[in-house]
């Protein structure tokens, strides 16, 4: 890439350090951004204004107050599994940006081996589920239970939806793999018109709609927060954590909300590309990710806009919701988009 | 009309003028009841434009609710709760001019001799139920109907119980359970007269006369600071007015 | 009566008795259903409310509330005190709408005493009362979309409320605990300006009553969470002793402002007794929201209407009841609130009962909350609208 020859456990450092930054820097401008700043215009008041300029090093000064708190295990709990519960749900989150391509040459895992890119990271995110229900379990605490089991039953019930609407992407795109996603929406062709390309947004609409409302369920964020329902359930399965552990799930659920908005904004809006720019060029490997964070930051942006404006559904709404809306939408989407894959 | 201050001649023939209408509707309500319940009603008073107490013995004090409510209409629970008619046996602060020397005390102007000096519609026992029901289609239209805890066993200061009457209202449930922890009245018939505001241990009973508010019994009152001069000017005059 | 100091090994007993009563039991006991402590510290209830719900998963077979987390004993200790003592001590019953529980209180004394509050001071005690109804109800507006999970409307109520607090203060000093009636009228008159500034925000309230109209209430997530949910039959609702807007979301067109007559200014207003048929948590927030915009009326009307004149009866100096008993119930934000004053002709009432509106209100659920979800315990809560002072007097 860098026109150097390193040997390949440099290499893996290197993918290391990356996967970190690709990580942790989206999810701190998310936190920033959205919810610090945004969430606090639109609750008219002006949010953290100390830390730093603006409040800009508040996530920073979180980050500390957390790392020096003390190491709590309540009494019954189960010590091991409540321990390495964090570490599950977030472990996921690095796995889920693997598949994720930031420019040409910018791909993680360049091996033709490697090339079910949306079906590895959609298996992967579903292991979340397990560290949220081992969290819930391990904490020995009623509150955590009910959170867990709630968050079992919903992000189960969305997993469905969001599989089936990356299908009618995949239909159009003809690959698994996001990197030819987004090949695909660069080089196509919206009525013969070639200079827009033709990003899937037009053509899924749908499928943007039923992906966007199944990341919120997936997310837990509200219209649903069942499984953190605050003014219920105290803190849900997070009820029992403090410190670092709650550090993690915190950078987790933001980090989950980044890499979520990348595949959505790499799979809809045509990922590191924008037109008028060279597919191929090498000064797309700077500029590429640049492109994929703003397009990050609108999902994320109604991610979070959505979260603080709308109340909360209940358990069962939620899941009639699931069920009986989304999914037979969903299935009615692929099958309307292979019809006319095939015909046209 | 509206009256300005307290010593105004012309104010009871008014009050009478215009209170006749509703004591009408109170005066025939008190007719009606005591016609059903016969004996049960002890004494009564209607306070004109306002309220209207009935007291009845304690063995109608449930039929009395039946009635009140199957044949009057009267489906609105308001409050029950009890008096406790002995004076306080610790005084009350510095300047308190009744119940300065514990000891039952004077006989008041409105019973007979011996026992407490008991409220409006009489009483003979030390401590009294009463219990406000409404009917809400009639503008304001309510009973207060009181009765006579009898005393349980021999001891006069002790009270004993009346029938719960949950089973009429079903809002008097905690209101009955107030009144049996406050006071040690017993109420017959209710579900689980269990304490609602104390905590589960607590001994005694703390709106009985005879129980001291422990903050006055370990530090005294501590008297009058100052005194903020009425507005309005004339302090002099209101002054003699005591 | 003497107090012992309980020895060391009783404390330990004592102690230890409550931390086995209080630890929560893990074991699922599936035949009866798992045992769930709602409170007392906890985010949904209004202060130290505990809630006993017996599941089965997400259902509730039974639920028992616990009161008296916050007893202060009120009726004990008024009687202890002067007359303008317990004027000063009850405004902290219900402490959102602290010119309203004195009211009752002074209502009932001047009753007893024979007296009236001149018109200008009957007027201000109205417009104050309202005041305070439009500063609790916009608390329970924000306040019913925190419990439903929208955080955002809870700010704008906030941010709207400071204006209704900023001129009681200008007032009285007192944002949250005025003190300004005392018996026979009022404290002090207004300071100037005082009465444009009032009408304009006024108009602030309807504004926020709109937006709240259609951001919380139009939402359709919030309707489809609190429509149908904890029905309260009318005949119900009134043996329970419910009062306020939960008595009239149920259909009872009943509101003691409009139907017990007082020496206060509510006979010189014009303004609607809002009722629903439905009953549900939906009939109750909606019936509290056009609340509010009735008691902005209400303040709009009594501010371009008041009349000049003193704002003191003449009371004497020392204020001494004459013997007697009375009662006297004001339709307050929460419900009807009471006094039952019973007099001895001294300084001090010799027994007062608080009836409070929330009592009641709350002495429902056991029989409201069977057969619901966890969720739902707390939208019905919510709109049921309690507070702990008025519970726990």
């Amino acid at each position: 890439m860098l026109g150097l020859e390193l040997a390949y456990w440099q290499e893996s450092i290197l993918r290391g350090l990356g996967i970190l930054a690709a990580v942790l820097l989206p999810a701190g401008t998310f936190v920033y951004v959205f919810l610090f700043k945004m969430v606090s215009f639109m609750q008219s008041r002006l949010g953290p204004m100390e830390a730093g300029p603006y409040g800009s090093m508040q996530l920073l000064a979180e980050v500390g107050k957390f790392l020096q708190k003390e190491d709590l295990v309540p009494d019954r709990a189960d010590r091991t599994l409540f321990k390495i519960a964090p570490y599950l749900v977030v472990g996921t989150v690095l796995l889920t940006y693997l598949v994720v391509p930031f420019g040409p040459d910018m791909v993680f895992i360049d091996n033709e081996y490697f090339g079910t890119g949306i079906f590895f990271a959609l298996a992967v995110s579903s292991i979340s589920v397990i560290g949220i229900i081992v969290a819930g379990w391990a904490s020995a605490s009623k509150y955590s239970l009910l959170g867990a089991l709630r968050g079992a039953g919903q992000l189960i019930a969305y997993e469905l939806p969001l599989v089936l609407s990356v299908v009618g992407v995949v239909i159009q795109a003809g690959s698994l793999d996001l990197q030819r996603m987004v090949v695909a929406q660069a080089e196509g062709e919206i009525f013969g018109y070639g200079g827009l390309g033709n990003p899937f947004l037009l053509t899924q609409i749908i499928g943007l709609l039923i992906f966007i409302i199944a990341m919120q369920a997936e997310l837990a964020q509200t219209p649903f927060d069942m499984p953190v329902a605050e003014s219920e359930l105290v803190a849900g399965y997070m009820t029992e954590y403090t410190g670092l552990r709650f550090l993690l799930f915190f950078i987790g659920e933001f980090a989950s909300a980044g890499a979520l908005s990348a595949i959505a904004a790499t799979m809809f809006l045509g990922g590191w590309w924008l037109p008028g720019l060279d597919l191929d060029a090498d000064y797309m490997n700077v500029v590429g990710p640049v492109v994929l964070l703003a397009k990050m930051m609108i999902f994320g942006g109604l991610i979070f806009f959505v979260r603080f404006t709308y109340p909360r559904f209940r358990e069962d709404q939620l899941q009639r919701f699931a069920w009986k809306v989304l999914i037979p939408l969903a299935l009615v989407n692929i099958t309307a988009t292979g019809i006319l894959k095939v015909v046209f | 009309m509206i009256r300005l201050s307290s010593a105004d001649t012309e104010a009871p023939e008014q009050a009478e003028d215009e209170a006749a209408e509703t004591d009408e509707r109170r005066e025939a309500l008190l007719a009606e009841l005591g016609e059903h319940l016969g004996d049960a009603v002890l004494d009564s008073h209607i306070a004109p434009g306002r309220q209207l107490w009935i007291r009845v013995d304690a063995g109608s004090w449930l039929a009395t609710f039946r009635h009140l409510r199957d044949d009057h209409g009267f489906r609105f629970f308001d409050f029950l709760s009890a008096i406790d008619w002995m004076p306080s046996p610790y005084g009350r602060y510095e300047d308190a001019t009744v119940d300065v020397e514990g000891g039952p005390a004077r006989p008041g102007p409105s019973d007979a001799a011996g026992g407490y000096a008991t409220g409006v519609a009489g009483g003979e026992t030390r401590f009294q139920v009463l219990a406000r029901v409404a009917k809400l289609t009639e503008g304001d239209l309510a009973v207060i109907v009181k009765a006579d805890v009898p005393p349980a066993g021999d001891d006069p200061d002790q009270p004993g119980s009346v029938p719960s009457i949950t089973s009429v209202y079903a809002g008097a449930d905690w209101h009955e359970r107030e009144t049996h922890e406050m006071f040690g009245i017993g109420f017959e018939g209710h579900r689980y007269l269990e304490h609602i505001y104390l905590p589960s241990g607590f001994e005694g009973h703390p709106l009985r006369k005879d129980y001291p508010l422990l903050a006055r019994t370990v530090k005294p009152w501590p008297g009058i600071v100052d005194v903020e001069p009425m507005p309005g000017g004339a302090d002099d005059e209101e002054g003699e007015e005591s | 009566m003497t107090v012992t100091e309980p020895t060391e090994a009783e404390q330990l007993a004592y102690i230890s008795a409550k931390a086995a009563d209080a630890r929560i039991n893990v074991e699922l006991e599936t035949e009866e259903g798992m045992t769930l402590n709602i409170g007392p510290q906890h985010p949904a209830t209004h202060g130290t409310l505990r809630i006993v719900a017996k599941l089965d998963g997400e259902q509730v077979l039974w639920v028992e509330p616990i009161a008296g987390y916050m007893h202060r004993g009120y009726e004990k200790l008024v009687e202890v005190r002067t007359y303008p003592q317990v004027t000063t001590l009850v405004n902290r019953i219900d402490w959102l709408a602290a010119s309203c529980n004195e009211v009752p209180f002074i209502l009932a004394t001047e009753q007893l005493m024979g007296i009236e509050a001149p018109p200008r001071a009957q007027y201000l005690r109205t417009i104050f009362h309202e005041m305070g109804r439009i500063a609790h109800l916009m608390m329970f507006l924000g306040d019913m979309g925190v419990q439903i999970g929208a955080l955002t409307p809870m700010f704008y109520a906030l941010r709207d409320r400071e204006f209704v607090l900023n001129q009681t203060e200008s007032v009285s000093g007192g944002r949250f605990h005025p003190n300004f009636n005392r018996i026979g009228g009022l404290k002090d008159d207004l300071p100037k300006g005082w009465l444009d500034e009032t009408v304009r925000i006024m108009r602030k309230v309807l504004a926020f009553c709109d937006l709240m109209e259609d951001l919380l209430l139009g939402n359709e997530i919030f309707q489809q969470r609190t429509r149908g949910i904890g029905i309260i039959p009318a005949e119900i609702a009134q043996s329970y002793g419910l009062s306020g807007a939960n008595l009239r979301a149920s259909g009872v067109d009943w509101d003691l402002r409009r139907d017990c007559d007082y020496p206060m200014a509510w006979k010189h207003a014009d303004f609607d007794v809002i009722t629903h048929t439905d009953g549900d948590s939906f009939a109750r927030t909606w019936v509290r929201l056009q609340e509010t915009r009735e008691a902005a009326k209400i303040v709009t009307q009594l501010c371009e209407d008041l009349p000049a004149g003193p704002i003191m009866a003449k009371v004497p100096r020392i204020i001494k009841v004459p013997e007697g008993e009375a009662y006297v119930a004001t339709e307050n934000p929460l419900g009807e609130m009471g006094y039952y004053v019973v007099s001895k002709g001294d300084l001090g009432p010799f027994r007062v009962r608080v009836r409070t509106a929330s009592f009641n209100n709350i002495s429902i659920t056991p029989w409201l909350l069977r057969g619901v979800y966890v969720p739902d315990i707390i939208t019905i809560l919510g709109s049921l609208y309690f507070i702990l002072g008025d519970i726990d007097k």
